[in-house]
């Protein structure tokens, strides 16, 4: 009955917390499409609810009912584990992001790497989709992404022992809390950017999508893809998404922390503060997509391997000479 | 105890059967994908003993970007095509000699790492700094590889750099004619040289191409 118990609990708190990631991911699709359109001088979606508030409810329910069509030439088993692995990924991440000092689902002592380790992960469900399609132009989007995913991982992790050096731990809660009284946007600002820049790679969001830009590749490593299974694909991306917006907002915007320890700050839950830095990254996001313009593939991979790498690396050691000539490095 | 067992015998046995199934798949892309999860219920594996930093390695390293290129190699390159001519070829059993070679090696390998472990413990002189159990366990290897063994750890670091330098010096090549765009030469351009006003005669026109 003890082991009932616990497995209940654990049942519990997993569903508070993918129930919600679920319901924005729905949301930030709508946003998404909504900042978009005005950028370009559109309404966007308007129509269904609220201010097309439930549009992307409508959508969901279109590809329910659509038929999922598998290729005959395609290896079926993989073809339809690409959608699962894709969507899997993007949701275990969230087990480690804290909502506050304690709300989080799994405090683990190296949560910064769980939570790099499953975003590298992620390239597998496009590697896997694009190649069991056994189709040209997913496969062309495959390979893409496996050598655009593999490239700014570099940096970004390069970008993580940047803040690892200050913070002297790899669980997040401890990240968190060594930003008390000081975020690390501030000292660490290139890194910010940088880390932006690549984390807009990572998730093949514009100006990055060439695994799926449509000029040239059709719908890249989703191209075969049709109804569930390629709502499947769209709300993993979104969750991965949001998953990098929540990793920025942890590294670098002070988490759950609220930005000045004064009367009425403190009187909005942590976790709202969280929830405030998560959609602010998102609608910068959102503006990139409708901003700038897609990058050239070979543009792409000198911007990660010889402009970010270099430069994140010389940053490296510049803070860690920093931190060890004013004795700020933290021991423990 | 009953559950961390259930969990041990599961990843062990999922380790073990993908194992077997990297050789034993005619697809040679399947291989890679059971490789990968070999991988990653070893690194649970590893977790489960309590070197969460090794598995978490294990999974970014292996898992996150040499997998991800073997993978790459693998669909870039008909492997499966060559694999099957390789082993239909005549001469393909003058393979088996080094083959058993290296299987005896390995066999004799694990044979004394056991059998060491099981009858001579005290070769094993499991680091004392290590079973401090106030410090986690990335604590413990990074104070062990930065004070002990700072030099073979610089070392091997200085052996990687070079075998990548050399990786790529071998594979480079310079082709000709291929227009390249100079970012430098871009920016730098102003309009004085790059539009020009000329008077065109009637009747006659302008070359614009030198």
């Amino acid at each position: 009955m003890d082991y009932l118990s616990i497995i209940f609990e654990q049942v519990y708190k997993i569903l508070f917390l993918l129930v919600p990631v679920l319901v924005s991911v729905a949301m930030i699709v709508w946003l998404d499409r909504r900042v978009w359109a005005f950028v370009q001088k559109r309404q966007g979606p308007n129509v269904v609810g609220p201010f097309g508030l439930l549009q992307s409810l409508a959508d969901a329910l279109k590809y329910i009912f659509k038929e999922m069509i598998i290729p005959s030439s395609s290896n079926k088993v993989i073809f339809i584990l690409a959608p699962i692995v894709t969507m899997t990924l993007a949701l275990i991440a969230w087990a480690v992001i804290p909502f506050g000092a304690t709300q989080v689902l799994a405090d683990i002592n190296v949560g910064i790497l769980y939570l790099f380790a499953v975003s590298s992960l992620g390239v597998y469900g496009i590697i896997m989709g694009g190649w069991a399609s056994n189709s040209k132009y997913p496969f062309l989007g495959a390979i893409r992404s496996a050598a655009q995913m593999v490239s700014y991982e570099v940096s970004i992790g390069v970008i993580i022992i940047n803040v690892l050096l200050c913070v002297g731990s790899l669980n997040l809660n401890d990240i968190v809390i060594a930003q008390q009284n000081l975020w690390f946007v501030i000292p660490l600002f290139p890194m910010f950017v940088i880390f932006f820049i690549s984390a807009l790679a990572e998730t093949n969001r514009p100006p990055f999508d060439l695994p799926e830009a449509e000029a040239e590749l059709v719908a890249g490593y989703q191209t075969e893809y049709s109804g569930m299974m390629y709502a499947m694909f769209w709300l993993g991306e979104y969750a991965n998404i949001l998953l990098m917006c929540a990793m920025g907002a942890v590294l670098f915007l002070g988490g759950w922390l609220s930005p000045l320890e004064i009367y009425p700050f403190t009187l909005v839950p942590g976790a709202m503060w969280l929830i405030l830095k998560i959609l602010f990254l998102f609608f910068l996001f959102a503006l990139v997509k409708a901003i700038v313009p897609r990058y050239r593939y070979d543009q792409l991979m000198r911007l990660g391997w010889k402009v970010f790498l270099p430069f994140s690396l010389i940053w490296v050691v510049l803070t860690a000479s920093f931190l060890f000539y004013f004795n700020l490095l933290p021991v423990n | 105890m009953i559950a961390h067992s259930i969990f041990f015998y599961t990843f062990s046995l999922i380790a073990i059967i993908s194992a077997i199934m990297v050789t034993a798949s005619k697809n040679t892309v399947h291989s890679v994908f059971f490789l990968i999860l070999d991988f990653i219920s070893i690194s649970c594996l590893f977790i489960m003993i309590g070197a969460e930093f090794l598995g978490m390695i294990m999974l970014i390293v292996y898992v996150g970007a040499v997998a991800v290129l073997f993978l790459f190699v693998v669909m870039m390159l008909n492997v499966a095509q060559q694999k099957n001519q390789w082993f239909a070829a005549k001469d393909s059993s003058k393979h088996i000699p080094f083959g058993l070679i290296i299987s005896t090696l390995i066999f004799v390998e694990i044979i004394i790492v056991i059998g060491g472990w099981k009858y001579k413990p005290e070769i094993f002189d499991i680091n004392n700094s290590f079973t401090q159990l106030s410090v986690s366990n990335t604590h413990s290897l990074g104070q062990i590889l930065y004070t002990d063994y700072i030099h073979i750890f610089q070392i091997s670091g200085m052996i990687l750099l070079v075998a990548m330098i050399g990786a790529i010096v071998l594979t480079f090549r310079q082709r000709s004619g291929v227009k390249r765009q100079s970012y430098i030469k871009q920016i730098s351009r102003e309009r004085a040289e790059g539009v020009e006003v000329l008077k065109v005669e009637t009747n006659k026109g302008v070359r614009i191409d030198d």
